[in-house]
Order: structure tokens, then C-alpha cells, then sequence
């Protein structure tokens, strides 16, 4: 009787579960699919030579996406350099170091930190991040691919310190044991043991860190000044730029549904979905490379 | 996408509300509207406030240029044409030979103010000097006021306002034809005037423009003129009502012939103080002097 009910109950339950993880894949399929329905007829609209040229003004037809890939990923970079040492300093902190009570602080916080919509971070940035950017480095606008890339940085901050945070707690407390009773210091066990063994989690943090800037909309919208110029110079760092995001949430509103430009913004959805495909596959292959050598030396 | 998904749900909750109202009241009239984007949100702010005060008055209300509306009053299927502009004697010539005089009443006034900061010295501008401004010709501030030495950083707001498109053609194109010059791709394009006016408040290198009924006292505004030989006129609600400030132009609704009935009373009802009273509220001129 019991037996029966409980074999029953699995089925159930591993059912659902499959259904849930079948579907995920389905979504991604399904919305991918229609991103190619949606972008490609971009390529015959407005032809690649428009599309890959650097003026980007689609009410003249001009479609060239080149400047909007430049500022998507001139911004992403920023914010890499700017969350990357923030980000694992802090969860190296949090998990490592910090006492029980400040830990039990600082987690929350960051939390809450992750839980800001974006929109807010915007506000602070337009009213005050790109004043104070103006008068500190003297440019003639704050609303540049920097404030633009620290704002970023901020809300990429806290996906990386608590994912590298529960892959620097997995780690088992008899590695750091061992380190300690072989005589390294606490900083030796930390860079030489912990990290280096979590550094899988780390990767996979950062990975999903770099995701959040690239696709992020609003706030980059608000503070990067959207002018279409190829950040190909030295000085672009502190230029205003346009990403790509930022071209498909202002102009998809008011687009004329299956006219070339809208046929242009899909296509840019496209670029965005592969580029960020590529970031997760990349991120996979480096923790699934590393897991395979870890456990052929604990073997 | 998101806001996909929200214009269709507000397109059927839209639908639905109408049939429903239908079923209920059988004095229901409907006012098919169109026309003019740059008019179409004051247009469905009146036709809101209208239905309000008159639930059984079902206004739809459809954008798609003043071309379009102005075509869809000729072959009869509307019964008000929005227009930012005036309706060419070709089009006239049409509506004759379809058996009625379109009728043009003005209904509100749009006017785009030129701001910088307060600190910049500057006081004036030709329509020329905007241009080579926006089209990135003019890069410093000291081409055209002595002793101020700094970086010009033009403002605009996105491609898909109408304020953009018609300040594309009356001062980037100085309103020639032929004139294919697009703004300069160092123009900074901001998504609000919320925006454009933080920036100019904070700014003393920024210049921005934007509808005369969002400026605030925080910025300066320039006076322009149309040319070097033109008196330079500051944007307010006299010299734009007069026609002397050259960045301004009446917006229209026809209709096919005088209008009568339940169309007249709606365009009474927007000639009103309290129908101009929105067209305060949308950043436009209204057009009766001193409401603003």
C-alpha cells in the first residue's frame, strides 16, 4: 500500500520536474526562433553594407550597428573592470574573513543591493554619479561610456559576490584545515587553497555578472548620453556612447511594426542573445575544464 | 517587449470596453479621430477627458502622420484630421472635387524653446548657428561667444519624438526640402525631458531643446531669430501666439466643412479653458493668451 502510494508520488514529482526542465529549454528555443523570424529580414531590408557601416540614424535609414556593439561592449568592459576586484574582494571578505556578526550584516545588505531596480541606480546616476564625474575628470559631460560602465559595475557587484561567496563557502573546511596546519598564513590559504578551489563558482560569478551589464537597459539609458559614436579612441572611455539595449528600448515603442527599422531592432536582439550565448558557453567550458582537472588531482 | 505586450493588452481592454458600452447605451456616438504623431497623445488626453464628461461620446483616437489623417478625412473615414501642418492646395483641390470644404480650426500651439545653462553668457541664436550646432560644425562655445572657452554638447531628445523630427526639419534642415543634413552622431540623445533639463541645469556646456511647456526657470532661454537680419524673439506664450518666435507652429484639426453636431460640440468642448487646460499639461502652447 505504501509502496504503491510513494512510487506514485515519484512519478508525480519527477514528471513536474521534467516538464519544468523541458520547458526552459522550449522558451529559450521558442524565443530564439522568433528573434530569427523578427531580425533577419534585417539583413535583405537594409542590406549589410548599411547595417555593418557607423552612422546609425533609422529615421534617415541609416542602420549601421557598429556603434551600438562598440558601446555595448566599451560599457560592459568597464563595469568587468570596475565590479571584478569590488566583487571577489568582497566575497573573499564576507566568506573568509569578516567575524560572524559583520557577516550577518553584510550579506543582507548585499541583497538588498542586488534587489535596487535599476531605474533608481539611474536617477542617482543622472542627478548625481555624472555631475560628480563631469567636474572630477573636467569633461564636458558627465553622461559618458564611464558613468555608464561604474553604474553597470554597481548592479553586477552584488550577482558576483553572492554567487563566488556560496562557491568560496562550498569549499570544505578541511582544505583550509590542511593549508593552516601545513603553517601557511591565513592569506596563503585564501589565495593559494580556498580560491583557487572555488574558482569554478568565481568564474561562473563573473560570467553571470558580465550577462547582467550587457543586457541591462535602463539605467545604462539614462547616463551613457545614446549619441551613435564608435568608441574607438582612447578618450571614448569618457564620450558618450550608445548600446545596443538602450537603441531597442527607446526605439522599439514608436517603430512601425515590420518596417526595416523594426526588422533592424530584432537583428540587434540577435547580437545580443549570441553574444551572450557565447559568454555562458565560454563560462561553462572553463568550470566544466576545471572540474575535470580538480578531481584528477584528488584522485 | 514588455511594452508590446502592454499596447496590445490596452488595445483589447480598449475594445472590449467599447463593446460593452455599446450593448448598454443605445445614444453612443462615435468620433473617428487621426493623424498627426506629434498631436497624437494630446489628441487621446482630450478624447479621455472628453469621455469623461461625456461617457456616451466613444473617440477613437490613431496616429500615423498628418499625411494620413489628412488622406483618411478626404475619402471619408474619418471625421476629424489632426495635422501638425497646413493641408496643401493639392489636398484642398481633392477635398472640392469630393464635395466639401475642409475647415481648419487651430487648436493648440506647439513651440520648442532652445535652453542652456545659466551660466553660459550666451543670449541669442540664428537659425543657422542652431543648425551647425546640431549638425556638428560649431564645437566650442568661443565661435560664438567671446571669452567662453568651452566644449559645445548638443541635446536632443530620442528619434521617435516629433519634437526631434520637427526640429530636424525646421532648424537642423532649415526647413528646405532638398536639405538631407541628419543631426551630427556626437548629439547626445536623451530619453525624457526630464533629462535634457537636468542636464542643462546642471551643465554649463550643454545646449538642449525642448517643448516650450516643459522648460522651467532653472535653465535660460535663448532668444532666436530666423535670420541675421531677423529681430531674436525669447519663447513665451505672446510671441509665440503672434507668430514672431520662428520655432513654433499651430497645430490643426479639420473637419468636412463647418463642423455640426456632436464633432462641433467636442471642438468647442477643446477650445475651451478646460480643454485647453490639457494642452498645458502636454508641454504645448495653448491658444488662448494667458491660461499658460
Amino acid at each position: 500500500m505504501l509502496r504503491t502510494k510513494s512510487t506514485r508520488g515519484n512519478f508525480l514529482i519527477t514528471f513536474f520536474i521534467k516538464i519544468a526542465g523541458y520547458s526552459s529549454i522550449l522558451f529559450v528555443a521558442l524565443i530564439f526562433l522568433f528573434l530569427l523570424r523578427e531580425g533577419l529580414p534585417a539583413l535583405t531590408g537594409a542590406g549589410l553594407k548599411n547595417l555593418f557601416s557607423t552612422t546609425w540614424y533609422p529615421t534617415e535609414n541609416y542602420f549601421g550597428i557598429v556603434p551600438l556593439i562598440g558601446g555595448s561592449l566599451i560599457v560592459t568592459l568597464i563595469a568587468i573592470v570596475v565590479a571584478l576586484p569590488f566583487g571577489i574582494g568582497t566575497a573573499i571578505f564576507i566568506s573568509e574573513i569578516a567575524p560572524r556578526t559583520v557577516k550577518e550584516i553584510l550579506k543582507p545588505l548585499i541583497e538588498i543591493l542586488a534587489g535596487l531596480p535599476s531605474v533608481v541606480l539611474g536617477f542617482i546616476g543622472i542627478l548625481v554619479i555624472a555631475p560628480a564625474f563631469r567636474r572630477i575628470f573636467n569633461l564636458p559631460t558627465g553622461l559618458t561610456a564611464f558613468t555608464g560602465g561604474v553604474l553597470l559595475g554597481l548592479i553586477a557587484i552584488p550577482t558576483i559576490v553572492s554567487i563566488s561567496e556560496d562557491a568560496l563557502n562550498a569549499v570544505p573546511q578541511s582544505y583550509r584545515e590542511a593549508s593552516i596546519a601545513l603553517g601557511a598564513t591565513r592569506w596563503q590559504t585564501i589565495w593559494g587553497v580556498t580560491v583557487p578551489s572555488a574558482r569554478s563558482g568565481i568564474i561562473t560569478a563573473v560570467m553571470l555578472g558580465i550577462g547582467r551589464a550587457l543586457g541591462e537597459t535602463m539605467a545604462v539609458m539614462m547616463v551613457t548620453g545614446n549619441a551613435p559614436v564608435v568608441p574607438i579612441k582612447i578618450n571614448s572611455l569618457f564620450l558618450p556612447v550608445r548600446t545596443m539595449t538602450a537603441t531597442i528600448a527607446s526605439e522599439m515603442g514608436e517603430v512601425a511594426t515590420n518596417s526595416v527599422h523594426y526588422h533592424v531592432l530584432f537583428f540587434i536582439g540577435i547580437i545580443l542573445f549570441l553574444l551572450s550565448l557565447a559568454i555562458n558557453i565560454v563560462a561553462s567550458l572553463i568550470s566544466y575544464r576545471r572540474k575535470k582537472r580538480s578531481e584528477r588531482i584528488l584522485s | 517587449m514588455a511594452l508590446l505586450f502592454l499596447l496590445t493588452c490596452a488595445a483589447c481592454a480598449g475594445g472590449s470596453a467599447t463593446q460593452s458600452g455599446n450593448q448598454t447605451q443605445s445614444s453612443n456616438y462615435y468620433i473617428q479621430n487621426k493623424g498627426s504623431d506629434t498631436m497624437v497623445n494630446l489628441a487621446l488626453a482630450w478624447a479621455e477627458a472628453y469621455n469623461g464628461i461625456h461617457p456616451e461620446a466613444q473617440i477613437s483616437v490613431t496616429g500615423g502622420g498628418s499625411g494620413t489623417g489628412i488622406a483618411a478625412l478626404l475619402n471619408g473615414t474619418v471625421d476629424i484630421a489632426n495635422a501638425s501642418r497646413e493641408m496643401k492646395a493639392e489636398e484642398i483641390q481633392q477635398a472640392q472635387a469630393a464635395g466639401f470644404t475642409p475647415i481648419a480650426i487651430v487648436v493648440a500651439k506647439d513651440a520648442i524653446a532652445i535652453i542652456v545653462n545659466k551660466d553660459n553668457p550666451l543670449e541669442q541664436l540664428t537659425l543657422a548657428q542652431l543648425a551647425s550646432i546640431y549638425k556638428g560644425e560649431i564645437t566650442n562655445w568661443s565661435e560664438l561667444v567671446v571669452g567662453y572657452d568651452h566644449p559645445i554638447v548638443a541635446l536632443s531628445r530620442e528619434s521617435n519624438s516629433g519634437t526631434h523630427v520637427y526640429f530636424l526639419e525646421v532648424v537642423v534642415r532649415l526647413s528646405s526640402k532638398e536639405d538631407k543634413s541628419i543631426f551630427a552622431p556626437t548629439v547626445l540623445l536623451l530619453p525624457s525631458s526630464e533629462g535634457i533639463m537636468a542636464e542643462v541645469k546642471d551643465n554649463p556646456n550643454a545646449i538642449g531643446y525642448d517643448g516650450l511647456g516643459y522648460i522651467t526657470g532653472d535653465v535660460k532661454k535663448i532668444a532666436v531669430s530666423k535670420d541675421i537680419d531677423s529681430e531674436y524673439v525669447i519663447p513665451n506664450s505672446e510671441t509665440v501666439l503672434n507668430g514672431e518666435y520662428p520655432i513654433s507652429r499651430d497645430l490643426y484639426m479639420y473637419t468636412r466643412g463647418e463642423p455640426a453636431g456632436v464633432v462641433k460640440q467636442y471642438i468647442e468642448w477643446i477650445l475651451s479653458p478646460e480643454g485647453q487646460a490639457i494642452v498645458v499639461n502636454l508641454g504645448f502652447v495653448p491658444i488662448i493668451s494667458g491660461n499658460k
